[in-house]
């Protein structure tokens, strides 16, 4: 169905290619999983099925492409859409109309489709993909996995026979994620559509695939083979296969259903094994901050009621819960971009903990004086001025709490890396050179000339994170920090986030993805409508819940084990025990890079 | 309603149970609307004036989807109430000496010579304010009609009914209108990432540092437009001779000039009869054969075009009897379209212009009835703020 003959992608500008000397051969009704790291070229592997590349994006491409006998060379993107679908990655920006079944329409409407096909193919589409309810909705209503499921129909109004897919699930949480893939995979089954999918998400699509795509990068060639190959030699995997490669299982299994299966004898084996324990003691650490009795609304939307918490030194917090629960407002009182309407937010007061000075907060307390009953809708700042994370400004807010926003490009600003390092040593006022230092740290790969738009994913994230930590701030807010990033970025970021909390701060993240919350939190907060629904030790919450538990859990519960890692240690503490990991630390990730021992 | 039925055609608008909800087309609304503000435009009478906006008002109130392009009409009334509020106190402050029933005195400001006939203050006469009154309350009316097109008409519908030659056009508003909202949420999403930085959100630096980010999203956004538009075939066209592409260009840009002649011509009671409705005519039909024409090229085709049926033409020719009603009366020579204010006096009320203003009201009963679930069709946004960078 897709055919790549010896192709090869330059891009304008660079000398080495993107894609080299790639033959693939996708037969008709497959659904094909495309990995790799961000940057390796898989996006233009994608774009290249319809002709976006070369022909929208520039560049050359030799070799030929062809999806059904037709020629992207000789035809341009808008030639192909009666026989490709193309599914944006942020379907948001990829919308034309206002409207769903306008939105549905708008592709036949510019193929010149008779209206009796369009209204006939409209209905057929709503149905296919549950869309029916929502016809008149305005797009800009819809939640993450409708808006995906309304792109994935708008293509699919022009009977495609390949879909291709950019990361469809990364932006959405397990259940709109679930929602869409059940979509896909009826198209396969019941309508023999061919789709092309790149995702990192492994542990959600891989059961599904029946051929697997790894690009390396660097020119090298692709690898092609079923998942089951592909996983068993594969650098990344999902939990579960790092799971099955741990337990020397054959076959490797793809999904919790297959582990599960052969999975008595090793919940045998590690009877007697308790589960490392990551509890801070609360007792032991002081509360960073606090939040009692927090209120916020927006309108009639009642987004916090009536929340408590206290964050202690280090402690790693994952705050779930499906969108539109609270968590980023949460965020955002404690860094002080939302007042409360009711209730109080209170920074531990500054004070040097251990040899970390923390910054003065003169400038805090002027801009407290200046505007000393600021207030909004009537209620009265109660917390004491300079402990409200609303009242504090510039290096006296940088100094105690920080936030990594969601799309950390947010916080960037210069057109390079080392000039971005240079602002925010003075946004913070620390001495030269310790942004720059943080993120050799962080990302040792990044150099100083780059455009902060060109980095990888993971690259721009250390980058934001480098930004942020400038202050050593006590307090560190991240939301929905593994959004778009792939596995080796993921497992540099639990590195980092680990030795933050052994550092002594405070960290909490708002997150949807389960394999990071078990790789790193010692506590987890499930919100939902607002009110916290459970709050404790991370192992309590997330082994027996159906939604937020990981891989490893589902495979060997009841037993509360969450990471392949820790039930590695514990094989090899029965087989030996001078493998063991040293200290309290956890022992090593067969996926963790090498380069961390060293900082 | 008896009308409606008896003149409809198609099976949709028959049986015994009369129309069946739908939505009117929106240039019926507009044309409606444009007849209304024409006859505004030709009467200071403010009885008249207040009757089309009490038609307008009523019509809307009838025939309103719950959208949020739906509440304009109350914006444009407000709006026009501060219109003559301005033009009142222009009037006191400014305006020329009028009649003789003097209300207050404003000291005048002395000017010097070369300022002769422009007064700074001085004696307000209730002939002055009258005359600005009415003259504001115009303008007011003729805000209200468009407002009340705004309310019934969709925009994007409006703008899915554009010709097909028109369609580039079309497309580009639409996108537009979807990248402003965007463009506020990104403001707000990098001045809250600045406050995270402590770089100051205010003032010429906060603004000047955070437009380059809003920017770059956009630019960004857009592209990620183009090509999901290219790979859904946005652009396909079908080849054109060269001949009929001028003379389709000529036909369109002599049109649209004898439409804009044509309506100067209709709105300004000076002008030469000629210039008037017979050039908008003339000028109207070369604008559709060309962009008729033009839009041979492309090959678009489109989903559920709104028809243009009984309705369309009643509720179209309502507005054009608004008009008709107050040209007419003009032609005859009637008294009552201008308001007597030397001396103040109270108005008269023209049959021809009042009988073809309340035509105006019809399309509340004969347009169809919105359909049930355009309630639920564009639930109210909920009002809150885009979550911290979500």
């Amino acid at each position: 169905m897709i055919r790549f003959d010896g192709v090869s992608v330059t891009y304008d500008g660079c000398v080495e290619p993107v894609l080299a000397d790639v033959n693939l051969h996708v037969p008709e009704g497959e659904l094909c999983l495309v990995v790799g790291r961000t940057g390796t070229g898989k996006s233009t592997l994608l774009r290249a099925v319809n002709g976006l590349v070369p022909h929208f994006s520039g560049g050359t491409l030799r070799g030929r492409v062809t999806v059904a006998g037709r020629d992207t060379a000789g035809h341009p993107p808008r030639d192909m859409a009666d026989l490709v679908g193309v599914v944006p990655q942020d379907p948001r920006s990829g919308f034309v109309t206002d409207v769903v079944e306008d939105e549905l329409a708008y592709a036949m409407e510019s193929l010149g489709l008779p209206e009796p096909v369009m209204r006939r193919r409209v209905e057929e589409t709503m149905d296919l993909l549950g869309l029916a309810d929502l016809r008149e909705r305005a797009l800009s209503t819809l939640s993450g996995g409708q808006m995906q499921r309304v792109a994935i129909a708008s293509v699919l109004t022009t009977h495609p026979r390949v879909l291709v897919l950019d990361e469809p699930t990364s932006a959405l949480d397990p259940g709109a994620a679930e929602e869409v893939l059940a979509a896909v995979q009826r198209l396969v089954h019941d309508l023999g559509m061919t789709v092309l999918l790149a995702e990192h998400r492994l542990e959600r699509v891989v059961q599904y695939a029946d051929r697997m795509i790894v690009v390396p990068g660097h020119g090298q060639p692709l690898i092609v083979g079923s998942p089951a190959q592909v996983m068993a030699i594969a650098p990344v995997a999902p939990p579960v296969v790092q799971l099955g490669r741990a337990a020397g299982w054959e076959p490797l299994p793809l999904s919790v259903r297959d582990a599960r299966r052969q999975a008595g004898e090793l919940r045998r084996r590690l009877d007697g094994h308790r589960p490392p324990l990551r509890i801070v003691a609360p007792s032991a650490a002081a509360p960073v901050a606090e939040v009692c009795g927090l209120v916020v609304r927006y309108g009639s939307v009642v987004a916090l009621r009536g929340v408590d918490v206290a964050v202690r030194a280090g402690e790693v917090t994952a705050l779930m819960g499906r969108n539109g629960a609270g968590k980023s407002t949460l965020l955002a009182a404690l860094v002080g971009l939302r007042r409360p309407d009711a209730g109080t937010v209170r920074l531990a007061p500054p004070t040097t903990a251990g040899d970390r000075p923390v910054g003065t907060t003169e400038e805090a307390v002027r801009e407290a004086r200046r505007r000393p009953f600021r207030s909004r809708r009537g209620s009265r700042v109660v917390a004491t001025r300079s402990d409200d994370p609303a009242e504090l400004r510039g290096t006296g807010l940088v100094r105690r709490v920080g936030l990594v926003p969601q799309d950390p490009a947010d916080l960037l600003y210069a057109d390079r890396v080392a000039d971005e390092c240079r602002h925010a040593d003075a946004d913070a006022g620390v001495p030269a050179g310790s942004t720059r230092a943080l993120l050799a740290l962080l990302a040792p790969d990044v150099e100083d000339g780059t455009h902060p738009r060109d980095l990888s994913e993971g690259q721009r994230l250390s980058l934001a994170l480098a930004v942020v930590l400038a202050g050593e701030p006590p307090l560190l807010l991240l939301d929905e920090p593994t959004r778009g990033l792939d596995y080796t970025a993921k497992a540099r970021l639990v590195t980092a986030l680990r030795r933050l909390a052994d550092a002594g701060h405070a960290v909490v993240l708002a997150t949807h993805d389960v394999e990071l919350v078990a790789e790193v939190a010692t506590r987890v907060i499930v919100l939902a409508e607002g009110e916290v629904v459970a709050d404790g030790p991370t192992a309590d919450v997330v082994v027996s819940s159906p939604m937020f538990a990981p891989q490893v859990a589902k495979v060997l519960a009841p037993a509360a084990w969450l990471t392949v890692a820790d039930v590695a240690a514990a094989l090899q503490e029965s087989v030996t025990t001078s493998l063991q990991a040293p200290g309290n630390e956890p022992a090593a990730d067969p996926t963790r890079p090498s380069w961390w021992a060293a900082g | 309603m008896t009308a409606a039925a008896s003149a409809a055609g198609p099976a949709d608008e028959v049986s015994g149970a009369g129309a069946l909800p739908r939505w009117l087309h929106p240039g019926a609304w507009w044309l409606w609307a444009i007849g209304l503000s024409t006859a505004a435009s030709r009467t200071t009478n403010p009885l008249l004036l207040l009757l089309i906006i009490v038609v307008a008002g009523v019509v809307v109130g009838a025939r309103r989807p719950d959208a949020p392009w739906a509440r304009s009409y109350i914006f444009f009334l407000k709006l026009g109430l501060f219109v003559v509020a301005i033009r009142v106190v222009l009037q006191v402050l400014l305006g020329a000496p009028m009649g003789t029933t003097v209300v207050l005195s404003l000291p005048q400001v002395p000017l010097p010579g070369w300022l002769a006939g422009v007064r700074l203050g001085g004696d307000v006469t209730v002939e002055s304010i009258l005359f600005a009154v009415y003259d504001g309350l115009r303008l007011a009316t003729m805000l209200a009609c468009i407002g009340a097109a705004n309310s019934l008409a969709s925009p994007s519908r409006l703008l899915r009914s554009l010709p097909a030659a028109l369609y580039e056009v079309g497309v580009a508003v639409v996108v537009a209108l979807t990248f402003a909202p965007q463009l506020v949420t990104d403001i707000g999403r990098v001045r809250t990432a600045r406050r995270l930085r402590g770089r100051p959100t205010r003032g010429v630096r906060g603004i000047a540092g955070a437009a380059m980010p809003v920017f770059e999203g956009a630019l960004d956004r857009a592209v990620v437009l183009a090509a999901a538009m290219d790979s859904r075939g946005y652009g396909r066209t079908a080849d054109l001779s060269r001949a009929t592409r001028q003379i389709s260009a000529g036909l369109l840009l002599g049109g649209v000039l004898g439409v804009c002649l044509g309506v100067y011509g209709l709105l300004d009671a000076s002008a030469p009869a000629l210039l008037g409705l017979p050039m908008l005519l003339a000028g109207a039909f070369a604008a559709v054969l060309g962009l008729g024409l033009a839009g041979r090229r492309s090959i678009r085709s489109r989903y559920r075009p709104d028809p243009w049926r009984a309705p369309e033409w009643l509720v179209a020719g309502c507005g054009v009897m608004a008009a008709a009603g107050v040209l007419v009366t003009a032609g005859l020579g009637l008294d009552g379209l201008t308001a007597q204010v030397f001396p103040p006096t109270w108005p008269q009320l023209p049959a021809p212009a009042v009988l073809g203003i309340l035509l105006g009201l019809l399309p509340a009963v004969i347009a169809p009835p919105i359909p049930r679930s355009a309630t639920a069709a564009v639930p109210p946004r909920p009002a809150r703020p885009v979550e911290v960078a979500a």
